[in-house]
């Protein structure tokens, strides 16, 4: 069985699922509870500067029946007494000494306010600190949170006084409300913390209610910018923890990375694993179904590790990084098909559709007599099942005019039914990097670029 | 004596819809399911080829009215069709799903958007410009509902003639309650009115109409006369047995006075023999047995109403030939019957009962009713209209052998089963045709008449 265990900037913890500083580590019972269940660590609620709450504070993207694809929310950081959080942090941890147990902190611009909560942190006892210059609602508004994660020179400087009086591991927490998620994490390399963390929430308007013609949810008639999170996130945290993995002054740093972004299943946070993390935290999914989905969070993960020969967690850190590369890299020459299993095709004809309509027209429907078929052309007096069935065409790719794009492959309902097949281009490797530096000319004129194609054969219809 | 013991004491909680209404969480979460296939297979099943994916994905984006809206498009009668239809051999049975999963319960969904429809009163209108063009449509039930309806739309002026006292046909008269109340049927009836329909009521095509009289009168003249009553068995005591349909006919329209025996035989294995078992076993009866011929390869009723037969607990009687009711006192006391063998196919194809020499026996029962089908329409013959096989015999267009003259409906079903959902899709397909025929034609004198039309010709209201 594979070992879950982490080690991650000093910070220990039996497994890398830490819950984010979020509703879920609002108080001492909660967390009590969840490590019962089973939680590797805690990153306990900001704690930090007064603040109060309004209702209706979280709002929900909903899918088809999907509920909370994702979720967005406009609560403050912890609206409990400071010194409660402090007592209960301190409680907690003499509870449970294996476990990791964070504090995420937030508080005024001012070298004294961060000294003052860093000490009073160490006091509790925990394993490490959080900052959070993320919130994007309500704290931002004062200068706080995203203000100071937006601007890449704020984040070094509270940085710096913070690892001035800092006895413990400090995570810098990242804001994805920024367009280079590097810039940031370089100036928390630049200040000497000793881990980051990604992705806090992102700014979202969740809906319009189409009665009241309110925005959703309504504070008293009003609403405005929330952070959103939860499995919608996800590709947008994957993207910014690969950013940081392949940026040369980050990786080079060695500062380990805690991520989250839209983690709900085990598999989700083998690929935040995979593409960089070294400690992981929910929270989305646990506000859904509560603390119990850590039992399959570990032992999914665990049974995927022995399946594919991971011993340790460490293993499988940034083990797909190498695998992130950029357009220009990408070889040219690659080609690939979709093909349809016609034994496991229901014939829904959505792969038909989509490619007609928005790809390349390369599926024709074939009869069972072998004839080009179009759509919708039966009689009005046909029917029954029986000559809906057997008279139902076949989609079928005709290969030689499909260009590879995967839209099929993504809309198809069947699990395994399209696949993209690797076929021989006829054409040796080639990148736009290496074709505008060798022939840069077919790169920027399309007359040279259309005589390059007739040359090697490349085909657009 | 107190005859109905069972626990359907209440007649109308015996007879109440079988399914229950989707709840809008039911029904979201079925539509969801929908893949909405491209050219989806449930829509070609569908003889009326409503666009099933696309008032599904309605539902699913919760526009109810845009649903139903796309229902009336293909279906005037979709409030029928979603209950009464076989969807398990029509649209269900064609769902993509099916293979290995479950289909999209289509026929309940449809039922959806349907009530809400009846609920919010969001009826398809009739807002052509009106063509002048005046059609007679004989019969009130799904045909002639659905024509009339196509017709409306199309801007023609359409009146209904029906001999019963309500419109509706089968659907108010012939269809178990369970499976369709009759309020669904007349509001249907009453929608077609809204769209500028007229139905008469109490009119009989050769008794108090005549076919030349409309042919003067009219344009054109649309037979949906369905098909005639129950043959007889040409057993001794047949004065005895119940007729099906009127059986089924007396459940809806007065079914607290419905005598139901005891211990009831029912002669036949078609979907209406079902559904008499049905009532009789749900008002009281202890025990119902069905009588057939044949075994139950044969049968004529679809395979989820034997099953539902089955699970109603009632009791089958394969390869038995009646012979003759045991009369007492006048009343019915049993079925004398005859073993059979099956023999080849006969007529119909399907293997001919060969009675055994000596085999007679008696079932018990306290009531007899025969549900073996319908004659063929009478009328056919004494309009004098070609026919085949007994069934009106009709062009592509629907026209019969007297030119300005269509037949729809089970009454030109020479093939094929005999369903609702054919007989609105003959009323939409011929509606359109005479439409065609009208544009092939002059444009109708104003306030047309014939000779010898006896109706004053419409004031224009200036």
């Amino acid at each position: 069985m594979a070992d879950l265990r982490i080690n991650f900037a000093g910070i220990k913890s039996p497994n890398p699922f830490w819950l984010a500083s979020a509703p879920p580590t609002n108080s001492a019972a909660q967390i009590h509870r969840a490590f019962e269940a089973g939680w590797g660590g805690a990153v306990w609620k900001t704690i930090g500067a007064p603040v109060l709450n309004v209702s209706n504070r979280y709002g929900a993207w909903h899918f088809g029946r999907q509920r909370m694809l994702a979720i967005n929310n406009v609560e403050l950081i912890s609206d409990r007494p400071i010194e409660t959080n402090l007592r209960e942090i301190a409680e907690v941890k003499r509870a449970w000494p294996d476990r990791a147990v964070i504090v995420s902190a937030m508080v005024e611009a001012k070298p004294e306010a961060w000294r003052e909560i860093i000490e009073r942190i160490q006091d509790t006892g925990a394993d490490g600190i959080e900052l959070n210059y993320g919130c994007p609602h309500g704290m931002s508004e004062r200068g706080m949170g995203s203000a100071i994660g937006q601007v890449p020179e704020y984040c070094e400087q509270i940085t710096r006084w913070v690892m001035e009086s800092a006895s413990i591991p400090v995570i810098m927490k990242l804001t994805p409300n920024i367009t280079n998620i590097v810039l940031p994490a370089r100036a928390g390399v630049a200040a000497g913390a000793n881990a980051l963390s990604l992705i806090n929430t992102i700014n979202s308007i969740v809906g319009v209610d189409l009665d009241t013609l309110e925005l959703t949810p309504s504070i008293a008639g009003k609403g405005g910018r929330g952070g959103y999170a939860g499995p919608a996130v996800k590709p947008i945290a994957l993207n910014m923890l690969a950013a940081l993995g392949t940026d040369e002054i980050v990786s080079k740093s060695g500062l380990p990375i805690s991520a989250m972004g839209g983690i709900a299943t085990w598999a989700d946070a083998a690929e935040f694993l995979l593409l960089g993390a070294s400690s992981l935290q929910v929270c989305t999914a646990v506000m859904h179904y509560g603390f119990r989905i850590i039992e399959d969070l570990c032992d999914g993960l665990s049974n995927w590790m022995d399946e594919k020969g991971f011993k340790t967690i460490a293993d499988v850190s940034g083990h797909s990084l190498h695998r992130v590369s950029e357009f220009k890299h990408f070889d040219l020459s690659y080609r690939a098909v979709a093909r349809i299993d016609a034994d496991k095709c229901i014939k829904c004809d959505l792969c038909y559709v989509a490619c007609n309509d928005a790809a390349h027209q390369c599926i024709d429907l074939i009869s069972a007599q072998g004839a080009l078929v179009e759509p919708f052309r039966y009689d009005a007096r046909s029917n029954g099942k029986r000559e809906a069935v057997e008279m139902r065409p076949q989609p079928a790719v005709r290969e030689e005019d499909c260009v590879g794009c995967r839209l099929c492959y993504n809309v198809c309902p069947v699990d395994n039914c399209i696949s993209m097949v690797a076929v021989p281009s006829g054409r040796g490797e080639v990148t736009w990097n290496e074709l505008s530096q060798q022939q840069a000319p077919v790169t920027e004129d399309w007359e040279t670029m259309k005589a390059y194609r007739e040359r090697m054969g490349i085909r657009i219809h | 004596m107190e005859s109905a013991s069972s626990a359907f004491r209440n007649f109308e909680t015996a007879l109440a819809e079988q399914l229950p209404a989707l709840t809008p969480n039911a029904a979201a979460v079925e539509a969801d399911r929908c893949l909405y296939c491209y050219d989806a297979p449930c829509t070609r099943a569908c003889p009326t080829h409503i666009d099933i994916p696309r008032f599904i994905k309605k539902i699913a984006t919760r526009n109810l009215r845009g649903s139903a809206e796309t229902i009336f498009a293909s279906n005037l009668l979709g409030a029928t069709c979603a209950r009464v239809c076989p969807v398990q051999e029509l649209c269900e049975g064609a769902c993509v799903l099916g293979a290995d999963h479950k289909p999209i319960a289509i026929g309940r969904l449809q039922r959806y958007a349907m009530d809400s429809a009846r609920e919010h009163g969001n009826y398809p209108t009739a807002n052509a410009t009106p063509t002048g063009r005046s059609i007679a449509v004989i019969g009130a039930g799904p045909a002639g509902l659905s024509c009339a309806g196509e017709l409306a739309r199309l801007g023609h002026a359409a009146t209904i003639f029906e001999a019963r006292d309500l419109p509706g046909g089968l659907s108010t008269y012939g269809i178990i309650a369970l499976r369709e109340p009759m309020e669904i049927a007349l509001e249907e009836a009453r929608m077609i009115e809204r769209m500028g329909v007229e139905i008469k009521t109490g009119l009989e095509l050769g008794t108090n109409i005549s076919l030349d009289g409309l042919r003067r009168e009219f344009e054109a003249v649309v037979l949906c006369v369905g098909l005639g009553s129950t043959p007889a068995l040409g057993i001794m005591g047949e004065e005895a047995v119940v007729d099906g349909l009127a059986f089924i006919e007396a459940s809806k329209t007065n079914g607290i006075r419905l005598h139901v025996g005891r211990n009831v035989i029912v002669i036949g294995a078609g979907n209406t023999a079902v559904d008499c078992a049905t009532i009789a076993k749900r008002l009281g009866a202890e025990r119902v047995t069905m009588v057939y011929r044949r075994t139950e390869r044969e049968m004529s009723c679809y395979e989820h109403e034997y099953d539902f037969a089955r699970k109603e607990g009632i009791d089958f009687r394969f390869l038995c030939h009646p012979l003759r009711v045991v009369l007492e006192g006048g009343l019915p006391a049993g079925l004398e019957c005859l073993r059979v063998e099956l023999g080849s196919p006969d007529a119909s194809g399907r293997p001919a009962p060969v009675p055994v020499r000596g085999s007679e026996f008696v079932l018990a029962a306290d009531q007899i009713i025969k549900a073996v089908g319908q004659k063929k329409p009478s009328l056919a013959a004494q309009l004098g209209l070609e026919t085949a096989k007994g069934f009106i015999t009709v062009e592509a267009s629907f026209q019969t052998s007297i030119p300005g003259v269509y037949a729809i409906g089970d009454c030109i079903r020479v093939s094929g089963a005999a369903s609702t959902v054919m007989a609105v899709q003959d009323g939409k397909l011929a509606a359109a045709a005479i439409h065609q025929q009208f544009a092939r034609l002059e444009p109708p004198a104003k306030g047309h008449r014939r000779e010898g039309d006896e109706r004053p010709a419409p004031v224009e209201v200036s």
